[in-house]
């Protein structure tokens, strides 16, 4: 499973697709109504494209899922948790710019 | 040939910047439109837009400004994200300096907006993305069964507070005078909502502290009337207290009225030839994306009158 697009996560299957994954993860946390999250959702498309087997790209819908952002104590979305061997590297609040983005993926790597 | 880049430069995509931007690709002028974040401002935060005409079962904020910015792109708008650090007024072309970058407009249109106000309170910076928000579509539903409370009694606020009813158990609103200004519409939801038990109003109230451990866990409030003192627990504070200008980059290159908006006349010309403004960031007594449309269509209509007589002289 190393599409192109962004692997949907949930709950159930955070621990084994992130916090598992082989290689950096970075989950994008957000919810339908909220426009800043749909603004930076291309960007994080492009992102699971470029970095296609170099960093796995996912998101979680928050409004469906409640235990892996209370974990994370993520209270603001659009929230950017980047993930290595399972401890957070980095993790970025608020729509910012694609290179913002790609710095601490950088960083990752 | 003209001595710059662009006819027109815009600054800031939401309602005002990006009507001015279709007014001007209509005209055929060569226009850009600057933003520094993201399209929409706060449209883009608005859960439904209910009071904007040809929709009459509302519209999300992002749609509406999605569909906004696809309309001037059609008419040859060009976008670019961008953060303009400094204009410079000149007496037959502006400059616009850019990280790296330098423009030269024959007009400018400056529809840089608004931002959140913030209350000034203790713990509000402190705890700001861990409880204090000030963006309800994002970060309401995090709230799912908690009492949070919410700041203000304008339309934002009472919107907001319909919206977080949702997802919290309990809201109260807080606000500083005894009756709200918000919409009538808006009240009247909110009076619904204080009927059923998920919404307590607190008049003449203001939030004197937010406290917390890692996160949110108490407001201090004061009652301005009685003076009486007291504190809730709540797991989040929405602060929704009004807005300021985004014109602090502009160094008071045009005149701003004290709190730092822009004066403009009736065709949104500043006192400066050639720069104009629109929307939210104006100088004006109702602050709408209805009348952000206007000020747009009007400021992009007479940059261009502007720009031919500069060509004729």
């Amino acid at each position: 499973m190393s599409g192109s697009e962004p692997l949907q996560v949930s709950d159930a299957t955070f621990e084994e697709e992130i916090l598992k994954s082989d290689m950096p993860a970075m989950v994008d946390f957000w919810a339908a109504w909220c426009g800043p999250c749909r603004a930076i959702a291309p960007v994080v498309e492009e992102l699971a494209r470029d970095y296609q087997g170099k960093v796995k790209v996912a998101k979680m819908n928050v409004d469906e899922n409640a235990k892996t952002p209370a974990k994370y104590g993520i209270r603001a979305i659009p929230t950017l948790i980047i993930f290595k061997g399972g401890q957070v590297m980095e993790q970025i609040t608020g729509a910012v710019s694609r290179s913002l983005i790609e710095n601490a993926l950088k960083k990752a790597l | 040939m003209p001595a710059w880049d662009y006819d027109i430069v815009i600054v800031g995509a939401g309602p005002a910047g990006l009507t001015a931007g279709i007014y001007a690709g209509r005209a055929r002028l060569k226009t850009l439109l600057l933003e520094k974040l993201i399209h929409g401002g706060q449209v883009m935060t608005t859960d439904l837009v209910e009071n904007y005409p040809g929709f009459p079962e509302g519209i999300s904020g992002f749609e509406l400004s999605d569909r906004m910015r696809k309309q001037a792109e059609r008419f040859g708008l060009e976008f670019r994200s961008g953060e303009v650090l400094e204009l410079v007024p000149g007496p037959d072309h502006h400059l616009l300096r850019l990280e790296g970058e330098e423009l030269h407009a024959g007009a400018v249109i400056i529809a840089s907006g608004a931002g959140y106000k913030k209350l000034g309170a203790p713990g509000e910076k402190e705890f700001t993305g861990k409880g204090v928000s000030y963006c309800a579509t994002c970060d309401g539903a995090l709230y799912k069964g908690d009492t949070i409370a919410v700041v203000g009694g304008g339309d934002t606020a009472l919107t907001d507070t319909v919206f977080l009813s949702r997802f919290a158990e309990e809201i109260h609103l807080i606000h500083r005078r005894d009756s709200f200004r918000g919409e009538k519409v808006l009240q009247e939801q909110i009076f619904a909502l204080q009927k059923e038990k998920k919404v307590e109003i607190h008049w003449d109230t203001v939030v004197k502290e937010i406290q917390g451990t890692q996160a949110v866990e108490t407001i201090q409030l004061r009652n301005v009337k009685t003076k009486e003192l007291s504190s809730l627990p709540v797991a989040g504070v929405f602060i929704f207290v009004g807005i300021v200008p985004n014109t602090a980059w502009l160094h008071d290159r045009v005149p701003l009225d004290e709190w730092g908006f822009i004066f403009t006349n009736a065709q949104m010309a500043t006192s400066v030839p050639g720069i104009f403004a629109a929307g939210d960031v104006r100088n004006k007594l109702l602050r709408q994306i209805a009348t952000a449309v206007g000020d747009g269509a009007t400021a992009a209509f007479f940059a261009g009158s502007y720009l031919d007589e500069q060509r004729s002289r």
